[in-house]
């Protein structure tokens, strides 16, 4: 079973300086996650991704022929989606686990399962 | 399962009572073990269910004319793994025939990935004390599995009541609507929304290596199903099932299940307690009787003793949990002969190490009526009125109201109920306090 591990956060948050002790132990913290997760047999992709005020959207409307194109996310929300895994695991249970492990000190982070992958289809 | 159902083969009175009874007591004992057992062996719920319900079918029919099976329990197993084993015939039969091929090996019934483990149930015999033996081996308990399952976090609330019941306790979809007074529809649409997600995200019937979080859920939900039960009994409730003794049933299966843990045995002890009192909480008219006012003589002294000793067991682990220490208040209640003779000390120095595990408002404003019992009415205000967040709450304005009238002051006793009448959230509670106003 697949599982997308969704990571929302607060963006406006300040990330700590490059250079700092706490920049340090941040990324540290992620790069033993990734390294964990990438030595399992369990992880499959996964990103972080700029803030949303680099992000486009393109919209569809039925009937439409032409998509508009927005400059920003689609929606305005308190957290903002910043990342993503996609991992394989036996059950929820185990992909529970390993978006708990994700050095993330305050947000959401949502586990869903996948229907389809389309480097297997 | 109605007695009624069964009339309808025109069987006599009493053996069909007889019969009705030995039906309902297979499937509320055993349906959920049999459920667990196939859930875990083909890790499909529904494959499970409907397996049961072929088996129970089977029973409503044949029990009848060949009489009751001297284990009820393999009985049920037996014949509901047969019908498990039908359907995946069935499946394979139709996939065959979908693949146009007479015989695809990798869809094969009794497929490793299908048919878990090893013990065969053939044969099934009972023991005494209920467990289940194939060959001399005992086939294990999944319940627990399925309990776990049906309270895992990541489903609702309300949906692991609804699973638990359904799936656990073998109640009706019907049933359960009933007790919670939600349409059934509602009702069969949590469930199937449930399992649904159960199978789409794979919730597992695992057993985690700490069981501590997850036990706390299923606690939660067995208090919640008991509360339900007992605060909401009325005199309407010949077609309801009685959640409080359904929650009791529960509490005790896990129990058995999970031995000598503090945190079970202190639950079961703490609702062992209430339930005792069960005769005595509402008079001739339904109405609420206050645990002062009731009628002691009508509480179960067997069910006090019971929980008496379970509560022994439980405080035998320190520190208390929450539940323990809940246990303990209701003891100390149950056990006196009047309220004068309540050792009202000790309740507020359980309230005090409760208030340590669950500092919510509503414990600190149960400590100050105890207080109040065990120092003075004065002590009781101050302490209450030092509370911060339950302005808005009738309960707040209740004990307030009690607590000035014992303190010799009639006028802020009157406006504090009124206060409270105009927060009373139902019905039941208004004409209480207006009885008060009265008084």
């Amino acid at each position: 079973m697949d599982y997308v591990i969704l990571i929302h956060g607060d963006e406006s948050f300040p990330a700590p300086a490059p250079g700092s002790p706490e920049f340090q132990q941040f990324l540290s913290g992620w790069m033993n996650y990734n390294a964990e997760l990438r030595a399992s047999d369990n992880f499959v992709a996964g990103a972080g991704l700029q803030p949303t005020a680099t992000a486009t959207t393109i919209r569809r409307s039925f009937g439409v022929a032409e998509p508009t194109i927005t400059d920003g996310p689609f929606a305005e929300t308190k957290e903002q989606l910043g990342g993503f895994y996609l991992i394989t695991a036996e059950n929820l249970d185990e992909a529970l686990e390993w978006a708990k492990k994700l050095p993330v000190p305050a947000g959401s982070i949502e586990v869903r399962p996948t229907t389809f992958r389309a480097d297997q289809m | 399962m109605s007695s009624g159902e069964l009339t309808e083969g025109g069987i006599s009175a009493p053996p069909v009572r007889g019969m009705a009874a030995a039906l309902e007591a297979a499937i509320r004992e055993e349906g959920g073990r049999v459920l667990a057992l196939l859930a875990r062996r083909y890790g499909d719920l529904d494959l499970a269910e409907e397996a049961v319900a072929t088996a129970l079918e089977n029973a409503v029919r044949t029990w009848p004319r060949d009489g009751v099976p001297t284990n009820p329990g393999g009985w049920l197993l037996v014949a509901a793994r047969r019908a498990a084993i039908d359907r995946l015939r069935h499946e394979a039969g139709q996939t065959r025939r979908a693949l146009g091929a007479a015989g695809d090996p990798t869809v094969a019934v009794g497929h490793p990935a299908r048919e878990g483990n090893a013990v065969g149930w053939e044969g099934v015999e009972g023991t005494p004390d209920g467990r289940l033996l194939s060959g001399g081996v005992i086939i294990p308990d999944e319940r627990l599995r399925l309990i776990l399952l049906c309270t895992h976090p990541a489903l609702d609330r309300d949906a692991q009541v609804a699973l638990t019941l359904r799936l656990v306790l073998g109640l009706s979809t019907t049933e359960i609507a009933a007790a919670y007074l939600v349409p059934e529809t509602t009702l069969a649409q949590r469930i199937v929304r449930a399992k649904r997600k159960i199978k789409a995200a794979a919730i597992p019937l695992s057993l985690p290596a700490d069981l501590t979080d997850r036990l706390e859920a299923v606690l939660s939900v067995i208090y919640l199903v008991f509360t339900e039960g007992h605060f909401s009994a009325g005199g309407d409730s010949l077609t309801r099932v009685d959640l409080a003794a359904e929650a009791l049933r529960l509490v005790g299966l896990l129990d058995g299940l999970l031995p000598s843990r503090p945190d079970v045995l202190g639950l079961r002890a703490l609702m062992t307690y209430h339930h005792s009192r069960r005769d005595a909480r509402t008079d001739g008219d339904g109405e609420l009787v206050l645990l002062d006012a009731q009628d002691r003589s009508t509480w179960r002294q067997d069910e006090i003793a019971h929980a008496n000793a379970l509560l022994g067991r439980a405080m035998l682990a320190a520190p208390p949990s929450r539940y323990v220490l809940m246990a303990v208040i209701a003891g100390l209640h149950a056990n006196a002969a009047t309220p004068e003779h309540t050792d009202w000390a000790s309740v507020v120095s359980a309230y005090d190490s409760l208030l340590t595990l669950d500092p919510s408002p509503v414990v600190a404003l149960n400590r100050a009526v105890a207080l109040a019992a065990a120092d003075t009415p004065a002590a009781g205000l101050r302490a209450l009125e030092s509370i911060a967040g339950l302005r808005s709450y009738h309960a707040w304005h209740v004990a307030r109201g009690d607590l000035l009238a014992r303190s010799g002051r009639a006028e802020p006793a009157r406006a504090a109920f009124a206060d409270a009448v105009a927060l009373a959230v139902n019905e039941s509670q208004r004409r209480f306090l207006q009885r008060r106003l009265r008084d």
